[in-house]
């Protein structure tokens, strides 16, 4: 790891203004199990560590009547033991607790986990988010891109959004508070992510000098939701696909969907093809086959990945049934 | 380098009248020096306050670990498996991937496990650290060591302090687990030897004696 320096500030507008306007010479650092790792290989060089963790208020979560606020902070251990995740998200405890191992998830916090880089490997070994070779022609497309995206990658973008607890957190309707030298700003969580168009856009509507403060999700007394992840290793491995459904029903038909797959395109993809799939419906196997038929109707594999069209199927149709017969643990 | 006095504020390192340091004066000279050279923290202003910024060089730094004082001058892209190793002579934990994948490095901070290759010393200074060394006690091994050896729980031994502080972690959260809490539980340690079923073996043997 190449040397930097090191500060701690104890308020966010001091992390603000100790980051730079511009991306490079600064980074956050929350757990680190990301961040590290990044530093280790040469894929960033900061020359400045800017640690959060001694921000107290960036630490804890609460409930209210507008629902729960998760602190960037909170590790995903702790998150996945809070009672009031448990009773009224189990589908978020669920998610969270396939997350790598104990020891990641003891150090790993909700803000690094919603801004972790990509896995793809190109852009692992500094090759960057759009790789490349020399004559500018892509690597990926031609390259090796069996984990690579599926939908969502006509673009140069073709590595796959990586978070895994982001999905449900969509599904369940979760805003995201960030803020930075111009003040607080809220979004949903799903504009949170951006398909790169150049190799100097990130991944995330993150401005260099901004720090994601908290995640608030909002109270669903009426929504069964699940989550359902296909990995070739049961832990400690990153997923080949991800489905997060969150469903409103009126009796034994679903009034509204909410469905979300992970590990198939550059950002968190909602399917509005599969939601209206199951609006009005009865939500059953067989308009469950047709919602997860829809999800992937547009799916445009590369040449080493068109299994994963299949895996993101499956996903999609266990978590709507998942969702249907009562939802997650 | 236990107890050192990391000599934080060197006299020879403030500025002269002519306002060079003997530090820029070496740059300038081009003459390397095998003495660290420790600086105070330089101050920045961040929202109307005074904030240190450590390094890039060297920076005084304290730890405790398994309840006794080090202190050490270290770089802040240190990391705490590498302070252990290199600076403390805690070899126990073991660097193998160095990027979170493995768990040979797994020590705990405030009771918690956690990979000391992904965390930075320098982050480390007010936390609790343990690391294997200290759960054997005058001697007398720990009930989960003993029951490592007992149960042939390893084989090359590379992963095994690792994955016995992993164990120990986990059977004080879990006294009695499942078979599916084992596998979820333990499953941020690998083993190149295949010693998993030994490792079921300990924790069930463990879970038995409810200790
Ligand atoms: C072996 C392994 C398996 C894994 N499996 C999974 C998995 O299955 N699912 C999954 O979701 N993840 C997985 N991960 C990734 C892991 O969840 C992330 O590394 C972790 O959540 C990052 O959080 P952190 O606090 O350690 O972030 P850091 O490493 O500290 O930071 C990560 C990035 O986010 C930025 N950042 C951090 N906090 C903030 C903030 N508050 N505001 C703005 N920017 C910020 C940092 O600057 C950095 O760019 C795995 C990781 C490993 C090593
Ligand atoms: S050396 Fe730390 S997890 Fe492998
Ligand atoms: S005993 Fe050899 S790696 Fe585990």
């Amino acid at each position: 790891m190449r040397a930097f320096e090191y500060v701690s500030p104890n308020s966010r507008a001091q992390a603000v203004s100790l980051l730079g306007a511009a991306w490079g010479n600064t980074e956050i650092l929350a757990g680190g199990t990301d961040l590290l790792a990044l530093m280790k290989d040469d894929v960033i060089t900061p020359k400045r560590l800017v640690n959060i963790k001694e921000i107290k208020d960036l630490h804890g979560v609460s409930s209210s009547a507008q629902g729960l606020r998760i602190g960037a902070l909170t590790t995903l251990g702790d998150l996945a033991d809070y009672a009031d995740v448990r009773a009224h998200y189990p589908a978020l405890a669920e998610a969270v607790m396939e997350v790598a191992s104990p020891q990641i998830r003891n150090m790993a916090t909700i803000g690094g986990n919603l801004c972790q880089r990509p896995r793809c490997w190109y852009f692992r070994n500094g090759l960057g988010l759009l790789p490349k070779d020399e004559s500018g022609k892509e690597l990926v497309a031609d390259g090796e891109n069996r984990y690579h995206a599926i939908l969502g990658n006509e673009g140069p973008a073709k590595f796959v959004s990586p978070s895994t607890i982001v999905p449900i957190l969509i599904a369940y309707g979760s805003k995201i508070r960030l803020e930075g030298p111009r003040g607080k700003r809220e979004l949903p969580l799903e504009k949170f992510f951006v398909i790169p168009k150049t190799e100097s856009d990130r991944e995330h509507d993150l401005r260099p000098n901004e720090i994601v403060t908290e995640v608030v999700i909002p109270p669903v007394p009426d929504v069964k939701a699940a989550h359902y992840e296909i990995r070739q290793k049961e832990a400690f491995d990153w997923p080949l696909a991800v489905a997060a459904v969150a469903l409103k029903m009126n009796g034994s038909n679903a009034r509204s969907a909410r469905v979300v797959m992970g590990y198939v395109a550059p950002v968190p993809w909602a399917s509005a093809e599969a939601e209206q799939a199951l609006t009005g419906q009865p939500v059953n196997e067989a308009t469950g086959q047709r919602a997860a038929e829809a999800a992937l109707k547009n799916a445009k594999p590369l040449n080493h990945n068109a299994y994963k069209v299949q895996l993101a199927r499956v996903a999609v149709k266990r978590a709507i049934l998942r969702a249907a017969s009562g939802g997650a643990a | 380098m236990r107890n050192d006095d990391p000599n934080p504020k060197d006299s020879k390192d403030q500025p002269d009248s002519s306002g060079v340091s003997r530090r820029d004066f070496l740059k300038i000279s081009g003459i390397s020096v095998a003495v660290p050279l420790v600086a105070s923290p330089r101050m920045v202003m961040a929202a109307g306050e005074e904030v240190p910024v450590h390094g890039p060089g060297k920076v005084p730094m304290g730890f405790t670990i398994n309840g006794k004082n080090y202190k050490a001058s270290l770089e802040p892209r240190v990391t705490l498996l590498d302070a252990l190793r290199d600076q403390f002579e805690l070899t126990g934990a073991k660097r193998v991937c160095d990027r979170a994948e493995c768990g040979a490095c797994t020590v705990l901070m405030d009771d918690k496990p956690v990979y000391a290759c992904s965390a930075l010393a320098i982050e480390a200074q007010h936390k609790a650290i343990t690391t294997v060394e200290a759960l054997t006690q005058d001697g007398k091994l720990h009930p989960v060591q003993q029951s490592f050896v007992e149960d042939d729980a390893s084989q090359c031994g590379f992963c095994t302090p690792g994955f016995v502080v992993a164990c120990k972690a986990f059977l004080d959260k879990h006294p009695r687990p499942s078979a599916e809490d084992v596998r979820r539980g333990l499953s941020g340690n690998l083993c190149r030897c295949g010693t998993y079923h030994g490792i079921q073996r300990v924790i069930a043997q463990m879970a038995e004696k409810g200790a």
